[in-house]
């Protein structure tokens, strides 16, 4: 047994939607400061995974650490120390991208400069007055990456985190999700190579159960191929 | 409290923007009144008669706010947003109930005058107090039951039929109450005040489903 506990630890994780199994005895550990890279075909169970481990889903059978707790009974302990960042953005369109940011400045109890901070580093200045159902996809995400790193989480969870995001925007918003972010981060992508560059685990999903989970320079491109056959 | 407080702000502000259920709900009680005005065909009402198509009015009219209450929520992600930060989950049943519960007193400012000069012939004067009161111990039901019905309505497709479905039913104590305070309040013999008895049943329904509500509530939220 490794001195310091993994960040994240789950072991046979089994999650079910009524009658349909999405993730199967599912099992990896994910050291602090590491960065897991989820693969796998369209409804492989990427993000079901991620929502089980942001504490939005429960498991329904196997042992779920994040950051030490046990989930989902001490999942009000992690809640405030892990950043999620899902398909949708959580965010309101009818507020402001600073009214949204706010807004979720005072349920994390972060203080409100942090909201001016982030809109500075992610280019968002101009438009921070702007209702968000008036910007782009690409802005949006923007603006969700700064919603789910407000609070200085210790964990991110990133599903898809560089989708309509233009290459310039991705440059920005690395010191909040990139490696620079120093944070123990898992996240999901259809891009392997970029998921690979960026990872130093890769737990790869097919039909919901790990086909293998190894370090990232040990993945081979015929183990990649078979996960999207 | 603090917390309940901040989505509460979120809530007004965002209804300020939208405009989507306050103007809905106004609208609604106003036209109805329009309707009973002509569909009963008298030039005006009083008593039981009056309390009966008032309470049932904004009864009704408080169900669309119910319908919308968490719909914003539903499909802009605010449920997971509010579900991933370390705050008290019984603080967005505070903060919903309150919403609705502002929602149906901006709606009986506007109703109450709209139905005095279309429907009622007492003066509403001297009641006006006693109606005041009897309408909040209302609108607390209201608030308090329909956010509860209104989070388990919003996980389900054909949440416009479940809320009035499940709601009805259990606010028709409270709505007895109601109409049986206002009736002396709005007969020409007005009293000035209702029966202390519908204020207790009232008070205390209101009670009961605060409780009940903070207990349940929790495991709504659940997946």
């Amino acid at each position: 047994m490794s001195a310091v506990a993994p960040a994240i630890e789950v072991r046979g994780l089994t999650r079910r939607f009524g009658e349909r199994t999405v993730l199967r005895e599912v099992s990896v550990a994910v050291p602090r400061g590491a960065t897991l890279a989820v693969l796998g075909r369209n409804g492989a169970g990427k993000s079901t995974l991620l929502r089980v481990l942001a504490t939005l889903l429960s498991p329904h059978a196997g042992e779920v650490t994040v950051l030490g707790e046990s989930l989902p009974s001490r999942g009000f302990a992690v809640r405030g120390r892990v950043g999620y960042l899902g398909h949708d953005p959580l965010l309101y369109r009818d507020l402001t991208p600073r009214e949204n940011l706010r807004y979720h400045a005072r349920l994390h109890r972060v203080p409100l400069t942090r909201v001016d901070e982030l809109l500075e580093i992610a280019g968002m200045r101009l438009r921070a007055d702007d209702p968000v159902r008036t910007l782009s996809q690409g802005m949006v995400q923007r603006l969700a990456v700064c919603r789910a790193t407000l609070h200085h989480p210790q964990v991110l969870l990133l599903d898809e985190p560089r989708a309509n995001l233009d290459p310039g925007a991705g440059d920005l918003l690395e010191p909040l999700i990139g490696r620079r972010s120093e944070t123990t981060r898992v996240l999901t992508s259809h891009d392997p190579a970029a998921a690979l560059r960026e990872a130093d685990l890769v737990l790869g999903l097919y039909d919901g159960r790990a086909a293998f989970c190894s370090q990232a320079d040990q993945v081979g491109a015929s183990e990649l191929e078979a996960l999207y056959r | 409290m603090r917390t309940a407080l901040i989505v509460l702000r979120k809530d007004i502000l965002l209804e300020l923007r939208t405009f989507e259920t306050l103007p809905a709900m106004i609208l609604f009680a106003v036209s109805t009144f329009v309707v009973f005005h002509f569909a009963l065909n008298r030039s005006s009402i009083g008593g039981q008669l009056a309390a009966g198509v008032l309470t049932a009015t904004v009864l009704f009219a408080g169900l669309l706010g119910v319908n919308r209450l968490f719909v914003a929520d539903r499909e802009q992600g605010g449920f997971d947003a509010f579900m991933l930060a370390p705050v008290d989950r019984s603080a967005l049943l505070l903060a919903k109930a309150s919403a609705l519960f502002i929602f149906l007193a901006v709606l009986e400012v506007v109703a109450l005058p709209a139905f005095a000069l279309l429907l009622l012939g007492p003066s509403l004067g001297p009641a006006l107090g006693g109606l005041i009161v009897l309408l909040a111990l209302a609108d607390v039901a209201v608030a308090v039951i329909g956010t509860l019905v209104s989070a388990i309505a919003v996980h389900t497709r054909a949440r416009d039929l479940i809320a009035p479905i499940i709601a009805l039913p259990l606010l028709i104590p409270a709505l007895i109450a109601t109409a049986e305070g206002a009736g002396p309040l709005l007969s020409a013999h007005a009293h000035r005040f209702p029966e202390g008895r519908w204020l207790a049943i009232l008070a205390l329904y209101d009670l009961v489903f605060a409780l009940l509500a903070h207990a349940v509530f929790d495991f709504l939220l659940e997946d």
